[in-house]
């Protein structure tokens, strides 16, 4: 077992390493230098997911190359289940995307050697820091992985916004990354050794207050590459910027990066921590998702609509990492683990529909050359299998049976009402209103999705590009298709990732989760909850097929004839009758108007001759961000106060700055002293 | 097990074939209130059979998905009528029984809806749709707090648990919050099956419909297998309303006299709230779309309120 791991693992590295050096050799052949490197991608994966059932299976590795790195105990490597479990969620959402960008990418004909290069750099990356099991390592993959995914943002850097985009993202990145080191190198000098593995053991000698500040800063850098509420705002610009296979890995899966450390310090480095972690991380969970989908239903652009969808769900996705957290507080084990199983479980459909949507809506962009939905429809007949593919993605997201969506999300629900065990009152009502958040967000989620995939495949199109619209290649369908059947495959047999998942955080918790469950079904709690995946989608089936086929016995007139949509008697139908995707949000901006302070202005041109003729109509309705009005813009004033104060010590005078090269000087040696 | 077969498929066929018969006195008893004679309780029968042998008109715009929604949206509702207990809580079917999965399949049937509206590419159906979607998304936490405030106290999410539970407490009526729970429960089936204050059912008026709205471009065969199945709906949520709140007269054991006290039970309280929903939808008028989501928020205060009393009652 350990011999195959190592093995697995030092070919995975070859494939990436091959796939970089093939993007430098064959920078100059196109054609080849993208099936190359995204070749290389795509085995890599098929290796990643191989050592992943490894290690899902037990098997383990370590890896210590202290001669690399010869301080700080210099590389240290290991596979664990939770370990194995986050490289699945990377090779599901990777395979698929590398499969994809082998044809993508031809529409960047000059960009295919960094492109590629970079990705054959990021995805190791992302491994390593899943795999790192000392300080030094873990961040220098983490900033290897965020500068990578950095330049993959750069795509298209002629383009003024995406540099703005990659420059928050950059910005926010190193922000995150500060608070990480200051926690990691606290933790250090607190625990005595840069091991992390070591840290739990010795975590119970640390005083409190010094746990809490790391606890507090490391969620603070783990959670702004979640993307987590208040810390996203680089998520929604950079993922839409991105080439579209990139923003499916970088929401599909490196944000999930940001859950897997936050698991391991909030379940295992800091040891038990009290119980206001739990809160915390439950109540950023709640307005994540809340806010996410919020802001994700009045995008217009088809890119930030799923990015803001991602914030969504690492907000569920982090309801129940803090359910899990407040379960284990109250020393309710197999509670936690239930919740914990429900986290997960989200992290890796997220992994598998999020990739597909973005896939999927990659392959729009490229076929009508815009983001806006207000200029698609009616793509559904010229691209029937991405449209189909598209709507098996949007049903998953929105957490409806028979996909995989739905049981996570179950899972979800049934964790918190279990809460009850928890004997604080102020806790119930936290989870109260958590579930309520819960419900909230999967209803809007679906009103999301109604709107992403009806304004932008159905009906008449709204631009001309649409009517130039073609089915997407083979290999981008090949990986959309893929995907679909994941979305379904886990929709109706559960098991296939409870029985592993289960065992991981039985491992990880030491509890096992109070689930039980089989090919036919799953109970939550024993009789508190069960259902039947399986058989729901049987009988679905079997009714929708008993329905037609009764149709037909009773008789019934089966003649259909065409004819135009009803429209009051106007004399000819247009796509200017079509609701748009504003008029579809509108309802929701009118009820939750406090939180999207939004700017309505119209301009109504009227004919010269009479008032009631209508020449041209100008509307214009937008939403401001919360959190960037009144967290993000106060911040940046100050700074920029502060600098153009500080600027006054920038003269320019040679003499100055030796002055202040001694200040400094003399101020260390006296520190120092 | 024959017999409980033989059971789950009586209750089933009781639920959908009832259904049109639930609708057809809730309209009767209306007009009569409002003064009029109205078409007889089997009316809704007439019209399916009618508009099953009348042809489809479709408009050109649509796709499959408009096609397809109909199938979707009536299996969404025979499942769900597998799901509730209508006379007896125990069916051959225990594993269908979970309350946030048959809310799940009444949202995925509203999902195409909402989808199969926009694809006739009117403003009538965006219209339809948009409006449908806002109102079940914020009726969703409502629903869930008051399923959690039932659970609570059933301890479990389980239909049929629940039911069983309230049976052998017949105390726990008087409880407040079962009381609260109830209100709030009354209010978002009201929501859900697009009837007045929230929405109205026997309107055309362009531009206060939600539910015609958004099925305005069916016809023929689509069109009764949605209209059978909006019938359907409403059975279910009358049903839930008196199987969990007042579950005197569910049969707990699968005896043929049981049963039949379950039958006459279900009918006696389907009379009784299609009566009540007769009355509320002659004397109230429809809400301004806008006004809605303060309806829905305090019915979601309600249910909230029924949690806490469990919280701090216990």
């Amino acid at each position: 077992m350990l011999e195959s791991a190592t093995i697995l693992f030092s070919s995975t590295l070859l494939f990436f390493a091959s796939g970089a050096i093939g993007a430098l050799v064959c920078a100059r052949h196109h054609d080849l230098c993208r099936r190359v490197t995204h070749g290389f991608v795509f085995g890599g994966s098929v290796l990643i997911f191989g050592l992943s059932i490894l290690g899902l299976l037990g098997g383990t590795f370590e890896l210590v190359l202290p001669g690399i790195l010869p301080f700080a105990g210099g590389l240290a490597l290991g596979l664990d289940r939770l370990s194995a479990f986050f490289l699945l969620i990377i090779a599901t959402g990777v395979a698929p995307s590398a499969l994809y960008a082998i044809s993508y990418t031809r529409h960047y004909p000059q960009k295919q050697s960094s492109m590629g290069f970079m990705l054959n750099i990021f995805v190791p990356a992302m491994m390593l820091v899943v795999l790192a099991r000392n300080v030094l390592t873990f961040l220098l993959f983490w900033e290897a992985m965020s500068l990578a995914s950095y330049f993959l943002v750069m795509t298209e850097s002629e383009h003024e916004e995406t540099c703005k985009a990659g420059w928050l993202y950059l910005v926010m990145m190193h922000a995150g990354l500060a608070c990480l080191l200051i926690g990691f190198l606290a933790m250090s000098q607190a625990s005595g050794t840069f091991d992390m593995s070591e840290w739990a053991r010795s975590a119970s000698g640390i005083d409190m207050g010094m746990r809490n500040l790391v606890f507090l800063v490391m969620a603070a850098g783990f959670l702004s590459k979640a993307g987590a509420i208040p810390f996203h705002v680089w998520l929604p610009r950079a993922h839409p910027a991105a080439p579209s296979h990139v923003s499916a890995v970088m929401s599909g899966v490196m944000i999930k990066l940001g859950v897997y450390g936050l698991i391991r310090i909030a379940f295992e480095w800091l040891g038990q921590g009290p119980a206001w972690w739990g809160a915390v991380i439950l109540m950023v969970g709640a307005v994540s998702a809340l806010l996410g989908v919020l802001y994700a239903l009045v995008q217009h652009d088809l890119k930030s609509l799923l990015a803001f969808s991602s914030v969504e769900n690492i907000g569920i996705i982090l309801l129940g990492v803090g359910a899990g957290l407040l379960f284990r507080a109250y020393n309710l084990g197999s509670l936690a683990s239930l919740a914990l199983v429900a986290g997960l479980y989200h992290c890796l459909n997220h992994a598998i529909f999020k990739t597909l949507l973005f896939l999927g809506a990659g392959a729009v962009v490229e076929e009508t050359h815009t983001r806006n939905m207000e200029e698609m429809g009616g793509l559904l007949k010229r691209m029937p299998h991405t449209g189909g593919y598209f709507l098996i993605g949007s049903l998953a997201i929105a957490g409806l049976p028979p996909f995989n969506g739905f049981i996570s999300e179950w899972l979800t629900f049934q964790a918190l009402m279990l809460s009850f065990n928890i004997p604080v009152q102020f806790l119930n009502l936290l989870f109260a209103l958590s579930i309520a958040a819960l419900a909230m967000t999967a209803g809007l989620a679906a009103a999301c999705f109604v709107k992403a995939f009806g304004i932008t495949f159905l009906a008449l199109p709204r631009g001309e590009t649409v009517d130039q619209a073609h089915e997407a290649s083979r290999t981008m369908r090949a990986s959309m298709g893929l995907l679909s059947v994941a979305c379904l495959a886990l929709g109706v047999l559960p098991a296939l990732v409870l029985r592993p998942l289960s065992n991981t955080i039985a491992e990880f918790i030491g509890d096992r989760p109070e689930l039980s469950f089989n090919w036919n079904n799953i109970s939550a709690a024993d009789v508190f909850a069960v259902i039947a995946p399986f058989w729901m989608a049987m009988i679905l089936v079997v009714l929708i097929l008993t329905v037609w086929v009764g149709l037909h016995a009773f008789g019934t007139n089966f003649h259909r004839r065409y004819y135009e949509t009803w429209g009051c008697g106007r004399a000819l139908q247009t796509a200017a009758f079509e609701y748009t995707a504003a008029a579809f949000a509108y309802p929701f901006k009118r009820v939750f108007a406090l939180l999207y302070r939004s700017i309505e202005e119209t301009e109504i041109e009227a004919h010269p001759e009479s008032r009631f003729f209508v020449k041209t109509i100008t509307y214009r309705h937008e939403t401001r961000s919360i959190i960037e009005d009144s967290v993000y813009a106060p911040i940046a004033a100050t700074v920029r106060r502060l600098a153009a104060k500080a600027r006054k010590l920038q003269s320019g005078n040679v003499h100055s700055y030796l002055f202040y090269i001694l200040v400094a000087l003399l101020a260390l040696v006296l520190f120092a002293k | 097990m024959t017999l409980e077969v033989a059971i789950t498929v009586l209750q089933w066929l009781v639920a959908v074939l009832g259904a049109p018969l639930l609708v057809g006195i809730v309209r009767k008893t209306k007009a009569r209130l409002q003064g009029r004679r109205g078409a007889g309780v089997w009316q809704p029968y007439r019209n399916l059979r009618k508009l099953l042998v009348k042809e489809v008109v479709i408009s050109g715009t649509t796709s499959w998905v408009f096609r397809l929604t109909p199938y979707v949206v009536i299996s969404t509702m025979l499942l769900s009528a597998l799901m509730v207990p209508v006379l007896t809580t125990s069916g051959a079917l225990p594993f269908l029984g979970n309350i946030i999965m048959l809310m799940s399949v009444f949202l995925l049937g509203t999902f195409f809806l909402a989808l199969a509206a926009l694809d006739a590419g009117s403003s009538f159906g965006g219209m339809g749709s948009s409006r449908e979607m806002a109102i079940a998304a914020l009726a969703e936490p409502t629903v869930m707090i008051a399923i959690f405030a039932i659970a609570l106290r059933a301890g479990s999410t389980d239909l049929n648990e629940m039911v069983r539970r309230s049976v052998s407490d017949p105390l726990l009526l008087l409880n407040p919050g079962h009381l609260l729970a109830f209100l709030s429960f009354v209010i978002v089936a009201l929501a859900e099956t697009g009837r007045l204050p929230v929405d109205n059912p026997s309107t055309h008026l362009e531009l206060t419909m939600i539910h015609e709205a958004m099925i305005l471009e069916y016809s023929g065969r689509y069109l009764a297998l949605i209209e059978w199945a909006s019938s359907i709906k409403l059975f279910l949520f009358l049903t839930l309303l008196g199987n969990i709140f007042f579950p005197w007269g569910v049969a707990v054991t699968p005896e043929p006299v049981a049963l039949v006290i379950g039958v006459v039970a279900l009918a006696i309280k389907l009379g009784v709230l299609a009566l009540g929903l007769a009355i509320l939808e002659t004397s109230v008028a429809k809400l301004r779309l806008f006004l809605v989501p303060e309806l829905l928020s305090g019915s979601f205060l309600l249910a909230l309120l029924a949690v806490i009393s469990f919280f701090f009652l216990r």
